[in-house]
Formats: C-alpha cells, structure tokens, sequence
C-alpha cells in the first residue's frame, strides 16, 4: 500500500488517541502544534514535498493534531524531511513544523522505528565520536595535505554521557561501525 | 584586529572533503584569524537530532562544555555544526532546569556547560572580524571575468529566530564576500533552497531531483561556477553533478568550489595550494576564463 493510501485511509474512533496532541505539545518543539490551522503554507513551500508524491508536511501536522498516533509513527514519509526549517520560519501562526516533525520521529525511533543510517551514526560516534568511519589512509593523507592530526576524542566519555538516554540505550547500539 | 578561535571541523570534513578544510585554513591564515585546533571531539550531535533530541543537547554540551575550558570562540566550517552549537548554547543558557540535566549527564566526565563561548560559522568570521574592506585590501588578483552563483544552503540562516544571522529570505552576506573577490555574484531562482543531501540515505531520489532543480536554476543564469560554504552542499553538487547529468540527461560542467577556494584564487595562491585537484567536476574552464583565454 502506497503512503498516500495509508494516510488517506479512513479514519477509526478507536485508532485516536486523544491525548496525542498534548502529549506533544508539552515536548521541546511541539509546543505550539494546536496553533496550526491548514493554510499549507508548509507544503507549498516545503523542497521535499515539491519531488515527492506522499510527503505532506501539513497532512503529518493534521495527524498529529487528530491523535492518530499508530499511523503517524508508523508513516516512512516522516522521515523524508530534509530539516530546511522553510516551513518553520513561514508559518504564519508560528508553528516550528520542522520541530514537531523531529518530535514525532524521536518517538517513532523510541518505538524502535529508525532507518539504518541513524543506527550506523549513533553506533560510530559511540564508538569513535566521529558520526562516521573515517578511513584511516584519510587520517594519514592528512599529513602529505598539510593538515594537523585529527583531535582525538574520548569514546569512554561519550559513552559515559550518553548513559540513560533511551534511544542509546535501545536502537542506538544496533548499527553498523563498517565505512559507508 | 587579530583573532583567535578554536576551530571545530565536524565529521563530514575530515570524512570527505579536505579541499574545504585545506583552502579555509590558508585563507584564514593569511587575513589574521589564528587556529587552535579542539582539545578534544565528538560530533557536534545534530545527526542523531532526528532520533533523539537529547543526544543531540548531550553531545553539542559536550563540545561547548569543552571550548569552554580553553577561554575560545568556535569557528566552524560546516554551518550544521554551528547551527547546532549555537541553539544548543542559547537552549541551555535559557533553560536553567534542562541545563542541570544535560550537566547531570557530563558530570561524569568532569565537565560542565556554562554557556561562556559563542559559535560562529566562517562566514560569519569573515564578515563581522576580518571584515570587506581588509578581505578587498587582501585581494591581489580580482576576479572579475568570473560570473559565479552562491548556494549559502539551509543552517547558516534557518530557523531564523534561534540563529539571527542575515536575512534567511534574501540573504547578502556570501553575496558580498563573493563580490569582494571581483567576481560577479549572479540571482537565480530559488537561491535559498536546500541542496537534497540531508535526504540521502533516506530517499535519494527526492536528494537528486533537489540538487537538480539547483542546477537547472544555476545554469540558466550561466553561472561559471557554484560557490558553496558547508561540506554536505558540497559533496551533493561536487560529487553528484555528473551522476545528475547522466541520470536526467543534462549537461551542466559547472564546477563547485568552496567559498574559501574562490577568495585564495583572488588572494594570489594556486589551485594546487588551494586543493582544486580535490575537486571532483573539471575546473579547467573556469581557470582558463580566469586567465582571460577562451
Ligand atoms: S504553515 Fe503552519 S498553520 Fe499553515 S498548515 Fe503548516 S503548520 Fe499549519
Ligand atoms: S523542514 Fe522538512 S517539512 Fe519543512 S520545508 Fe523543509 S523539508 Fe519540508
């Protein structure tokens, strides 16, 4: 089934979630998604929606606004937002939809929901602070092109400060250390 | 003025893109910016931003926590790093309940958030302590025979009311930086949007019509050359440009240079001191308009 299809599916009392809305707009960013009322300033202007036929800022807004948690979460458009912030900086009611956006996929990805390239980021800064492997003829070219040596960083540390974080804690040690 | 930073290169330039790296630290150090290199490192978080918001605070606290204890400003190359470092700093510095629990985190290790060092992007640096008027006295070669295009990308302006810099719908400043060279900046359309490459990975398809839709733009105009100032555009245009051409059948051959590598070009170094062999599209036309053959 196509994401068009999914989020035009219609729509089940028993699949809201009432609470939904509050839930988020008490989280960092979400604060102010009751404001929105549908203009679709965002999806006019949004880069991402204007090459792809499913993705919708203003509808993911309107879900979330209904409480339809399960579909929302489970939806692989919302993770194709480029975080331009656009729409962020033109909606006129002052909605941070690029926020809300990063809300909802920070619970989609508490769920367990995370595409691979997140899980191989978390897993190489865990393990060398950089978000990705860097090749070692890199690090030693390095020298031939001038450059000073790499700062060195502390895994231990990292690991340390990251302890408790529940993404970290989950899916986050799930990645690949391998070189992309 | 003399000025001093700590320099924060991020992950994806000494992942891929040395050329950036290489030319910003020749240009810097000709026009007066001294470089201290960090005294340690992790990613400045903003990558796992998507996934988890508090990873993203623990790690770019992190980072400022450590600036913090060396007395020096941040200069980063890579407007990503900025943008989150500088929201990080202003988050904390405002929320005092968010900020004992991300120190909460750091404790550990010895380290404290303050919120006692600013983060600036190059631009940024270049602008508002080294100044127009010292770079176009630093120019030794104008480079006036170039029409050139900007992509100043996303981060160093949005969203515009956590990082205050410019004016996100029609920003001047690379503009002006550019003209300070003697090159011609030129308009096109959609100057401000996003090159596609925080798609990649996720739908590459949507990334490359994106980066496409910027060149369509970008030639239509007859730009030489597409200046960019963050690693990620860079590697979107640079490396994709001719996987874009064979994939939608057009024919662009518009080199990509950072901003740093347009200035050394003016400031009198080559384009073997400036890493342009580095580059992946031929900058041999362009270097030929320069010396003024056709
Ligand atoms: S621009 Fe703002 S108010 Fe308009 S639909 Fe989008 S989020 Fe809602
Ligand atoms: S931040 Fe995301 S939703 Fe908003 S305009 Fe950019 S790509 Fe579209």
């Amino acid at each position: 089934m196509t994401e068009t299809s999914t989020s035009r599916k219609p729509i089940k009392a028993s699949e809201i979630d009432p609470k939904f809305k509050y839930e988020l707009s008490r989280m960092p960013g979400g604060e102010k998604l009751l404001r929105c009322f549908q203009c679709g300033t965002c999806t006019s202007d949004c880069p991402v929606a204007r090459f792809s036929d499913a993705y919708r800022p203003r509808r993911i807004i309107r879900m979330a606004q209904l409480g339809l948690k399960e579909r929302v979460l489970n939806s692989e458009t919302l993770w194709l937002c480029a975080a331009c912030f656009t729409c962020t900086d033109r909606c006129p009611q002052g909605v941070e939809v690029a926020s809300v956006i990063r809300v909802l996929r920070n619970l989609a990805a508490e769920k367990g929901i995370v595409p691979q390239v997140f899980k191989d980021q978390a897993a190489c800064i865990l393990d060398s602070g950089y978000a990705y492997k860097i090749p070692e003829l890199r690090i030693k070219k390095r020298v031939t092109l001038g450059l000073p040596p790499l700062p060195t960083s502390n895994p231990e540390s990292i690991c340390k400060a990251l302890k408790g974080v529940k993404f970290i804690e989950t899916t986050g040690k799930e990645g690949e250390k391998s070189e992309q | 003025m003399s000025s001093k930073y700590l320099i924060f290169l991020g992950c994806a330039i000494p992942y891929r893109v040395a050329s950036y790296e290489i030319s910003a630290r020749k240009v810097l150090a000709k026009l007066g910016v001294e470089l201290v290199e960090m005294p340690e490192f992790n990613c400045c978080g903003l990558p796992l931003d998507p996934v988890s918001h508090e990873t993203m605070l623990i790690l770019a606290a992190r980072n400022l926590a450590l600036a913090e204890q060396t007395g020096l400003n941040i200069l980063t190359l890579c407007p990503g790093c900025a943008g989150t470092l500088k929201k990080v700093n202003k988050i904390l510095k405002e929320d005092k309940a968010l900020r004992e629990q991300i120190n909460g985190h750091l404790k550990e290790s010895g380290l404290e958030f303050k919120g006692t060092v600013e983060t600036k992007h190059i631009v940024q640096v270049l602008t508002e302590d080294v100044g127009l008027e010292k770079i176009k006295e630093a120019v030794v070669n104008p480079l006036t025979m170039l029409k050139v295009a900007e992509h100043v990308g996303c981060h160093l302006l949005r969203p515009r009311d956590i990082i205050g810099f410019d004016e996100p719908e029609d920003p001047q400043t690379l503009k002006k930086l550019i003209e300070a060279t003697g090159a011609t900046c030129l308009d096109y359309v959609d100057e401000t949007e996003c090159c596609g490459a925080p798609s990649v990975g996720v739908s590459d398809k949507v990334a490359l019509q994106l980066a496409r839709d910027k060149f369509n733009h970008v030639k239509a105009v007859e730009a030489q050359a597409l200046i960019t100032i963050c690693p990620f555009c860079h590697i979107m245009f640079d490396t994709n440009e001719l996987r874009i051409e064979r994939m939608f059948s057009e024919t662009y051959g518009i080199p990509v240079l950072h901003y740093p590598q347009l200035l050394g070009l003016a400031m009198g170094m080559t384009p073997e001191e400036l890493a342009f062999n580095e580059l992946r599209v031929d900058t041999s036309k362009m270097l030929q308009v320069l010396k003024g053959v056709n």
